[in-house]
Parts: structure tokens; C-alpha cells; sequence
């Protein structure tokens, strides 16, 4: 088996902050992250997909094809957004760095296992260069 | 559902490797420019990475504040800006990076919840890199 991994960056916005929780409480969890106005970061995307080498090509795929997956299926709805307002699976979860890698993974692995040969393997999402978070399709 | 969150920290050590269970000239060929008798120093990378649980309200997986915490005292304020050779962990094995990513990973291991440790990473440049994961 082979992993691969590509990676592709996106700039978004986002805020912490739980409605059933007083602004007090918000602002004491979630710190300088609570601030409603937002703020933003320039998000590393790290997609690993696993396989066996196709023996014509010897790829486990195509990387064009991985690369358009991503800009479709996740920078299209996450790249140049507010994640809070405008991505649906946000209106139920805090874009924190683990939500974002899940929600990625949610958007991508229909589509990577459709396609035969490779699966989805693992996403890693850098909120920072030190900050990242990792979904491996685990419960 | 699990997923993992890591977080980078950087240590400047020095070390020497060199080992009594070989001859000075035998540490020398095995370790080369490593073997300095003066020692020398790196910047180290350390990457910790935890799994559990992504909670429901919070949408995390650990505290970061508290993950900080306890890295800054078991690990960077014994390390950072001190001889490898010199701690006690390393009285009787040779501060090489694979022994430093151990002696890292044991001593979160003992302070964290158990089970919560998914891997650490020493990268000693920014070419070589040593991992210890709880995968065995």
C-alpha cells in the first residue's frame, strides 16, 4: 500500500462561540477566539489518500484529478469564506481545527471512494504552522 | 468521533554522542561529527500529537491551554536551552533524537490521560525526523 498525500492552502474566517452559553463563559473558554467580528487564517489542507499503484500508470492517482477534487469538493466551500455563515456544517459545529478536518473529510470521501482504487486515508488541517488536526475516518 | 490535534514547540539543546560501551575511536567512526568533544547543538522540533474524542459543545479534542502546560513542564523546561548529556534520562543512553523522542513520548505519556498520546515527532534538522507512536 502507498500513501499520498497533497496539499492545498485556504484563507478563511472564523469565531468561537457556543449560543446556549453566556457571553462571559464564551469569552473566558474561547479567548481572543470568541471575538464575534471573526478573525482568519491561512489554512494548509494535507489530503492522504492510500492504494495499491495502478500497474499501467503507476499511480495510486491521478494528482490532477486529486488536486480538483479538493478546489471542488473543500476550498470551494471553505477558501475565501467565513466558515461560520457560510458553510452548513458549521451552523452545528464550531469551525475548530478538528470540526474543519472532519468536515473536510465528510466532503471529500464520497467522492475519492467513488472513484475506485485509492480511499481517503487521512485529513490534516494546519490552522497555524504549530496548530493542526488530524481525522482518520474514525468513530 | 476521534480525531487528533497536534501542536509543534520548538527546543535548542545541545549533545554529544558518544557512548563508553565503544572505544573513543570507535565513538568517533559511529558517530562522526556528532562525537565533538565539545558537543554541539540543534534547534529541535517536538510534535506532539493527542487523539480522543471531538467533543460535542467544544468541537475539540484537548484543551490546548492545558496541553501547553503540561508540555512546557515536563518536556521544554527541562530540555530547552540545556545539555541532553547532562539530564538524568540520558545518564546511561546516548542523546541521540531516536533516545530524545522516547524519553519525550514516555514523559507525556506518564503526565497526560492515558491513551490520550498518539505520536511524538523530534525533528532534529529540517531533514531528518524521528517518530515514537503509541501504535508501537
Amino acid at each position: 500500500m502507498i500513501f499520498l498525500t497533497r496539499r492545498a492552502t485556504f484563507s478563511a474566517s472564523h469565531y468561537y462561540w457556543i449560543e446556549s452559553w453566556p457571553a462571559e463563559k464564551n469569552e473566558r473558554v474561547f479567548g481572543k477566539c470568541a471575538n464575534r467580528n471573526g478573525h482568519g487564517h491561512n489554512y494548509t489542507l494535507e489530503v492522504t489518500v492510500v492504494g495499491e499503484p495502478d500497474p499501467v500508470t503507476g499511480f495510486v492517482v491521478d494528482l490532477k484529478w486529486l488536486k480538483g477534487v479538493m478546489e471542488s469538493e473543500v476550498l470551494a466551500a471553505y477558501d475565501h469564506k467565513h466558515l461560520n455563515l457560510d458553510a452548513p456544517e458549521f451552523k452545528r459545529a464550531i469551525p475548530t481545527t478538528e470540526n474543519i478536518a472532519i468536515g473536510a473529510w465528510n466532503r471529500l470521501e464520497p467522492v475519492v471512494n467513488a472513484a475506485g482504487g485509492a480511499r481517503l486515508s487521512r485529513i490534516r488541517v494546519y490552522e497555524t504552522p504549530e496548530i493542526f488536526a488530524e481525522y482518520r475516518g474514525e468513530a | 468521533m476521534k480525531a487528533y490535534f497536534g501542536r509543534r514547540y520548538m527546543i535548542s539543546a545541545s549533545h554529544r554522542l558518544h557512548t563508553p560501551a565503544l572505544t573513543a575511536e570507535e565513538s568517533r567512526t559511529a558517530y562522526g561529527k556528532c562525537n565533538n568533544e565539545n558537543g554541539h547543538g540543534h534547534n529541535y522540533f517536538v510534535e506532539v500529537l493527542v487523539g480522543g474524542a471531538v467533543g460535542a459543545e467544544m468541537g475539540m479534542v484537548i484543551d490546548l491551554v492545558e496541553l501547553d502546560k503540561k508540555v512546557r513542564t515536563e518536556v521544554l523546561d527541562r530540555f530547552d536551552h540545556a545539555n541532553l548529556n547532562l539530564d538524568p534520562l540520558f545518564a546511561d543512553r546516548v542523546p541521540t533524537t531516536e533516545n530524545f523522542c522516547t524519553a519525550i513520548f514516555d514523559l507525556l505519556r506518564n503526565s497526560l490521560p492515558a491513551g490520550e498520546l498518539e505520536h511524538v515527532r523530534v525533528e532534529e534538522t529540517e531533514n531528518n525526523f524521528f517518530e515514537c507512536s503509541a501504535r508501537g
